[in-house]
């Protein structure tokens, strides 16, 4: 951007604003001549008294006819301004074309591309960011987002050393390996000479593991996402507990405006309790104020002037300790009505029981007293999802009826959805009558009687009992290896393979004794604040011997995820 | 052993040398007399015309390229019109306005923008181009006055512009872009007479001229002061007027050539005259003259000071006393430990091993760049902290230099010149002039990454190669696979894109196969019309963006029945065009469907495409096709559910007309709802019944309806209609939502005995709560009550607690 030298307005896609909020900040971009910042929409540009136009976009073709009635409008007014596109993550000769055929392409001074496939989310998370990802792949059979996926891994490698060990289950990852071995032959020779960073690369597709998005998560991080939705790293909460309370004062003016917090591991007491389960989260909140205001009280220990000083000196961080604090009681607090909440537990109950593989074949009244009730379709969605990939399929009566009783109640457009969910093997007809469910959950233990919520020691604390197929798949990889669970690989979709990559010589990493080896885990069409934190359980166990890096097309929940493979035809009649 | 110091000359302070090169291998029967010659600087090949001015039209005269060596590099006959001028540039055309004119004179020029070309025309018109691979012809003004061609002039370039300075004789203009402004020289005495010749230094930054009477002005170029003015002597114009410099001259020269004189005329006004026998051609580099002549070629050029240092007669440098003590030392003579200590008093080893290494590199002749080299050697030894990499260096550049002067190879650079050329556009020379086993044996000496190196060596090699007419496709490719193999770096596409030049289509398709960018094997394909290969090669290469282009391309070049079974072979590309076609042709996406007899995709095509008609009949049409696909797709469940779907549309329509219900779109739920919102009980009763509304679901609306209502006697006649499908609770507890605490209790007795505490809970009746749990023995069911239970219901509590205990 630094080489723009004069004034320049930035015209953005707007799905691009969020995640170019976490590498560049409007005032960095301020610096840099930018003066003011659009948001792309039809019609004509806002005025801006700038030399230079940039775009900012996705490649996308209906981006580009909204840029070409931009130009076309912006042609008549002045002449003089130049106008430029980036494309994010990278250029598109269709959209050239398209650009040309509106006739505007020559109105470009510059067309460049941004390469921005990995955006770090935090010290241990990349994201693509690439909403559409699973529904391309599995929906759509459009495998751009795992062209990123591969570029991506291939700029990785080129910054932190060729990962040596590629492993992998289900076709998007084999069809990454395959171009990411493609990529290196063909940039063979140009080979950095950088001692590898990772390990091991693990390749994951989503649809290896349908089960585990859909269950509610049970962590502090993951519910926060369930119930307010985390974007970006930031999460937006009703303004109520939140306001200043000042004493004396009364407060009668709530705030109206939500309350946005950035939410990542810089924050001390965030990254503490993030990834614990959240009846957990209770007692280390309480436990972190009880530090706090010991550590006020000290004052009045500080005798000497050199004692009163380090005492102030320390006092800006005890109070941003004590806003974090404060922030995440009421937080806390919210997630506590929910929870507590009979709906709540309802709808985990019967999570549960699908989980276990109680009466999955049936009709459950639970859902189909939801749908009565006319709870979100999404809700419905989810545990029908559920229910069906438990069962290894709904049979043909319970499945007709679900789908009758949503068309019946959430109207007949959603025929087009649930086709979708049916092509995704989310909802399927049961058409053998063996059910594969249990003997993946018994042979990965993926149910978990006691799972203990405060001092886990298995990963299936995040779901409170049930352990993500994904992370527990991650975790035999690594210790005893897959080899052991060849015969449940089988009831996967998708080959499972391993494929190693030449180091220059001199590049092998002798390691010392007790060092951990490190992972890159990457999840193909999304993957959950849970299974992240079960990773992250699995880095901190002692005797894991493994960090693990976690990179993903997508961060996403149930919700989020459902909703992405959803089509709602618009009416047009008047 | 010859003195070094006897080529030497003074002039001034300082010396030239005028060092043999080589005898010209060429053998020319009528020398360089009638030649248009041109050498190209930094060593560079000579080109050479024989008879340019045509005796009759019919002659053909023959241009003839040597190395500078004199071996001949090509020759072939002139079939153009009289030659005026010959250099060096890239093949290109000025165009046509040049060809009606007629050309009186011309100069190339090289500048930082590359190889330009100045012409004089017919109608004394000058006209440039400042550089001929992006050739833009300007024609410079008019010049006042001129008839014909000026007496003499050059081209300058100043201040990122490029200039004519032009004589006509008595005036001296500078022509630029837009003007054409009359100057002079400062300090030219009056009575020097007009200007004969003009030349400019090799950096375009001194010029010098020269007078009918004589006299050599020299200064800089941009003419705001004199550096020198000498009287020659000589009132015959010279034939050829060459700066001699060097960079960071001490004294700078012109040399003057005469038919038989040579003049070295230095800005000290010194001179120094050589007489030469033959017919000379003078070549300007950048740190001398090159002065070929038909027998021979020799390098003229002023000492490098340090050279001037080490070999003066009795210089006492430390260099001098360094090469002296090895001398000594080599003779087993102590003397050597004399000069050691000699310099080691100055503490000037150092500095006398840099001299040495340097000097040596400016020496041509190899048993003195030895001798140099050994004596630096010998001193690095008594050196502790000394940095090896200057001796390494020159000594690998020293064995490169050498090695291409060669006369097989013939290319005479000097050090300096190597350095300001590079090794890259060095190795690019001699791939050009294709001694692939020397470059390649170069760039593995030198250690180059073989990306700028071999890789880059081969690549020529190979493109080069394809053009061999006489060897068989199947030679080629094998041969090429053998030596470039998977050499990083090395483009197969861009071979086979040469090879499909020379038109060998098969050829560069096996090339082709070589290359392992998939990507870069597309746009090669769909040149040579191979465009399925390069379909699939575009999937293979997993951009789907490439995909998308080749898709594009074909849906252009082939009629749509070819299209769509081209895509009918390549999953990947038919769903990307799917893709495109869902966001830009939907009529198109019919088509392909319909292709395929995808009969389930056809049918949600039709879906989709319903809801965008405006109109309710057109949609309903859409929805009839839906389900006629969604039949043939043995969908029966969907074809019901859409044939269900008009039906309630219909439905909706009619009510809506007859009773403005505003229902058309709801869902059948909503349908309900609004129904019984709006009293309309038997429409609503006959949906339910129509479309087989689970009981369930149908029974809680209706209460809820009822209750939001009000109805509380319908709601009660209707608690009565049958069995409650949703038990009494339900009832209860939206009773309760309503805050009708009367209602609710007459559902509370129906409640069967598991909900009864609930139902009693739920109208906040403690006591009966406390009579249904104690009955039915529930412990769990006691503690809610307990839980429910305040300070004042102590006599409640003690029964409770008492049941509880009584129990165990």
């Amino acid at each position: 951007m630094g080489d723009t030298t004069f004034m320049q307005a930035i015209v953005w896609d707007e799905y691009l604003t969020g995640p170019f909020g976490l590498i560049a900040q409007y005032s960095l971009l301020k610096e840099h001549e930018v003066e003011k910042m659009f948001t792309l929409k039809s019609g004509k540009l806002p005025s801006a008294d700038v030399k230079n136009i940039i775009f900012f976009v996705r490649p996308r073709l209906e981006l580009m006819d909204i840029i070409a009635e931009n130009v076309f409008s912006e042609d008549k007014m002045h002449s003089s301004r130049d106008f430029h596109i980036l494309f994010v993550p990278r250029r598109s000769m269709l959209c050239e074309q398209r650009l040309k055929e509106q006739g505007v392409l020559a109105s470009f001074v510059n067309i460049d591309e941004y390469i921005l496939d990995l955006i770090p989310y935090d010290g241990d998370l990349l994201s693509m960011e690439y909403e559409s990802a699973f529904r391309e792949c599995y929906l759509e059979n459009d495998q751009t987002s795992l062209y990123h996926t591969a570029k991506g891994l291939m700029t990785l490698q080129a910054l932190y050393g060729t990962i040596p060990q590629i492993y992998g289950k289900g076709d998007c990852a084999r069809h990454v390996a395959n171009m990411m071995l493609r990529m290196k032959r063909e940039f063979a020779g140009s080979q950095n000479q950088i001692l590898p960073v990772f390990d091991t690369l693990l390749l994951l597709d989503r649809n290896i593991d349908l089960l585990t998005p859909l269950a509610t998560q049970l962590t502090y991080e993951g519910l926060i996402d369930e119930i307010y939705g985390i974007t970006n790293g930031y999460v937006k909460l009703p303004p109520e507990k939140f306001a200043q309370k000042k004493q004396g004062e009364a407060s009668k003016d709530l705030p109206t405006e939500s309350k946005k917090l950035q939410l990542n591991s810089a924050e001390e007491l965030y990254a503490e309790i993030r990834d614990k389960n959240f009846n957990a989260v209770g007692a280390a909140l309480s436990k972190k104020a009880k530090i706090i205001s010991a550590a006020f009280e000290e004052r009045h220990n500080a005798k000497t002037v050199g004692e009163i000083k380090q005492f102030v000196s320390q006092l800006p961080h005890m109070q941003a300790a004590r806003s974090s604090l404060a922030n995440h009681t009421s937080i806390a607090e919210l997630i506590k009505d929910i929870t507590t909440s009979e709906a709540f537990f309802e709808n985990l109950t019967v999570e549960q029981e699908f989980m276990t593989g109680v009466d999955t074949d049936k009709v459950n009244t639970y859902i189909e007293d939801c749908i009565a009730q006319k709870d979100p379709l999404i809700k419905i969605l989810r545990l029908m999802c559920m229910q069906s990939v438990c069962n290894n399929g709904l049979k043909q009566k319970v499945f007709e009826y679900y789908k009758r009783e949503i068309l019946q109640t959430y109207g007949y457009e959603h025929i087009l959805t649930l086709n979708n969910l049916e092509k995704a093997s989310l909802l399927k007809l049961q058409t053998s009558s063996r059910n594969n469910y249990p003997t993946i959950r018994k042979t990965l233990k993926l149910w978990m009687e006691d799972a203990n919520e405060q001092n886990p020691n298995d990963i299936s604390y995040v779901y409170s009992g049930y352990a993500p197929l994904s992370v527990r798949l991650t975790q035999v990889l690594a210790r005893p290896g897959w080899r052991s669970i060849e015969e449940v690989l089988k009831l996967l979709p998708g080959p499972h393979f391993e494929e190693r990559q030449q180091l220059p010589a001199g590049l092998h990493k002798k390691r010392q004794q007790g060092e951990n080896r490190t992972t890159l885990v990457f999840f193909l069409g999304g993957v959950s604040y849970a299974e992240i934190a079960a990773l992250r359980f699995l880095s901190q166990m002692e005797d894991s011997g493994m960090e693990y890096i976690i990179a993903t097309t997508k961060l996403l929940n149930g919700t989020t995820w459902i909703k992405s493979l959803m089509d709602r035809p618009e009416s047009q009649i008047s | 052993m010859t003195f070094i110091t006897a080529n030497w000359n003074p002039l001034g302070e300082a010396f030239y040398r005028k060092s043999e090169l080589y005898e010209m291998c060429w053998n020319l029967r009528d020398g360089l007399r009638d030649c248009l010659v041109a050498a190209a600087p930094y060593g560079g090949p000579i080109a050479l015309l024989r008879e340019p001015v045509r005796r009759s039209p019919s002659s053909r005269p023959q241009l003839e390229i040597y190395s500078a060596s004199g071996v001949s590099i090509a020759s072939f006959p002139w079939k153009s019109g009289p030659v005026v001028h010959l250099g060096w540039t890239r093949h290109f055309s000025m165009g046509q306005e040049v060809v009606q004119s007629q050309v009186l004179e011309a100069k190339v020029f090289h500048s930082p923008y590359g190889t330009g070309v100045a012409i004089v025309t017919g109608s004394s018109r000058f006209i440039m181009a400042t550089n001929i691979d992006d050739l833009k012809l300007r024609r410079l003004p008019e010049v006042p006055g001129l008839q014909g061609k000026p007496s003499c002039w050059v081209v300058l370039n100043q201040d990122r512009q490029t200039k004519v300075l032009l004589s006509t004789g008595s005036e001296l203009y500078i022509l630029d872009n837009t003007s054409c402004t009359a100057v002079s020289l400062p300090g030219l005495a009056p009575q020097g007479g007009s200007i004969v010749h003009m030349s400019v230094s090799f950096s375009y930054k001194y010029l010098a001229v020269l007078t009918d009477s004589g006299h050599l002005w020299t200064g800089p170029s941009h003419l705001q002061d004199k550096m020198s003015e000498v009287d020659t002597k000589k009132l015959t114009p010279p034939k050829q007027m060459v700066w001699c410099r060097r960079p960071k001259s001490q004294q700078p020269s012109v040399v003057l050539m005469w038919d038989r004189l040579l003049m070295v005329v230095g800005v000290c006004q010194d001179t120094i005259q050589f007489p030469t026998e033959d017919q000379c051609v003078l070549v300007g580099e950048m740190d001398g003259v090159r002065i070929i002549s038909s027998t021979n070629q020799e390098l003229l050029q002023e000492v490098p000071l340090v050279c001037q240092e080490i070999f003066k007669i009795a210089s006492m440098a430390p260099g001098a006393l360094l090469l002296e003590a090895h001398r000594e030392y080599e003779k087993s003579s102590q003397k050597a430990d004399e000069y050691l200590r000699e310099i080691k008093e100055q503490s000037m080893l150092g500095e006398a091993v840099s001299q040495c290494i340097e000097a040596a590199g400016h020496e041509y002749d190899p048993n003195t760049q030895k001798s140099l080299m050994r004596a630096a050697s010998f001193g690095k030894c008594f050196l502790t902290d000394f940095s090896p990499g200057q001796f390494v260096t020159t000594c690998r550049e020293l064995r490169v230099l050498n090695s291409v002067r060669e006369s097989s190879v013939g290319l005479p650079l000097t050090h300096t010149q190597f350095k300001q050329m590079t090794l890259q556009v060095l190795i690019d020379r001699l791939v050009y002039r294709q001694f692939y086993p020397l470059a390649i044996e170069m760039c593995r000496y030198l250690k180059i990454p073989d990306y700028q190196g071999v890789s880059r060596v081969l690549k020529h090699w190979a493109s080069c190669k394809v053009q061999q007419k006489d060897l068989s496709d199947e030679a080629i490719a094998r041969a090429m696979c053998a030596k470039v193999g998977d050499s990083p770096g090395v483009s197969y596409s861009d071979i086979a894109a040469k090879a499909y030049e020379c038109g060998r289509t098969e050829l560069a398709i096996k090339l082709l196969d070589f290359e392992a960018r998939s990507g870069e094997q597309v746009p090669l394909l769909l040149k040579m019309k191979r465009s399925q290969l390069a379909l699939s090669k575009a999937v293979e290469s997993g951009d789907t963006d490439l995909v998308y282009t080749v898709v594009t391309y074909l849906k252009n070049e082939m009629n749509r029945g070819d299209f769509f079974m081209t895509l009918r072979n390549q999953p990947v590309a038919l769903s990307l065009y799917r893709q495109f076609c869902k966001l830009q042709e939907q009529e198109t996406l019919k088509d392909l469907y319909n292709q395929d007899d995808d009969h389930k995709e056809l049918a949600n095509y039709y879906v989709t495409a319903s809801y965008r008609e405006k109109r309710l009949e057109s949609r309903l049409s859409l929805l009839q096709s839906a389900v006629d696909e969604y039949n043939k797709a043995k969908n029966e469940f969907s074809a019901k559910a859409t044939e269900e779907e008009m039906r309630l549309l219909r439905f909706q329509r009619k009510l809506d007309d007859e009773k403005g219900a505003g229902l058309l779109e709801l869902s059948l739920q909503a349908t309900m709802e609004a129904l019984l919102a709006l009293g309309l009980y038997k429409q609503a009763e006959q949906l339910y019944r129509d479309f087989r509304v689970p009981d369930k679901r149908y029974w809680w609306l209706k209460l809820k309806s009822l209750a939001e209502k009000e109805e509380w006697d319908e709601l009660e006649k209707f608690s009565k209609s049958k069995k409650s499908p949703i038990g009494y609770l339900a009832f209860v507890e939206v009773c309760m939502k309503s805050n009708n605490k009367y209602e609710a209790k007459k559902y509370v007795s129906k409640v069967t005995p598991e909900q009864r505490v609930k139902a009693h809970l739920a109208i906040s009746d403690l006591d009966g709560a406390a009579d249904a749990a104690i009955e039915r023995k529930n412990d769990s069911e006691i503690a809610t009550v307990l839980s429910r239970c305040s300070a004042a219901d102590r006599l409640l509590i003690e029964r409770l607690n008492r049941a509880s205990t009584a129990k165990k």
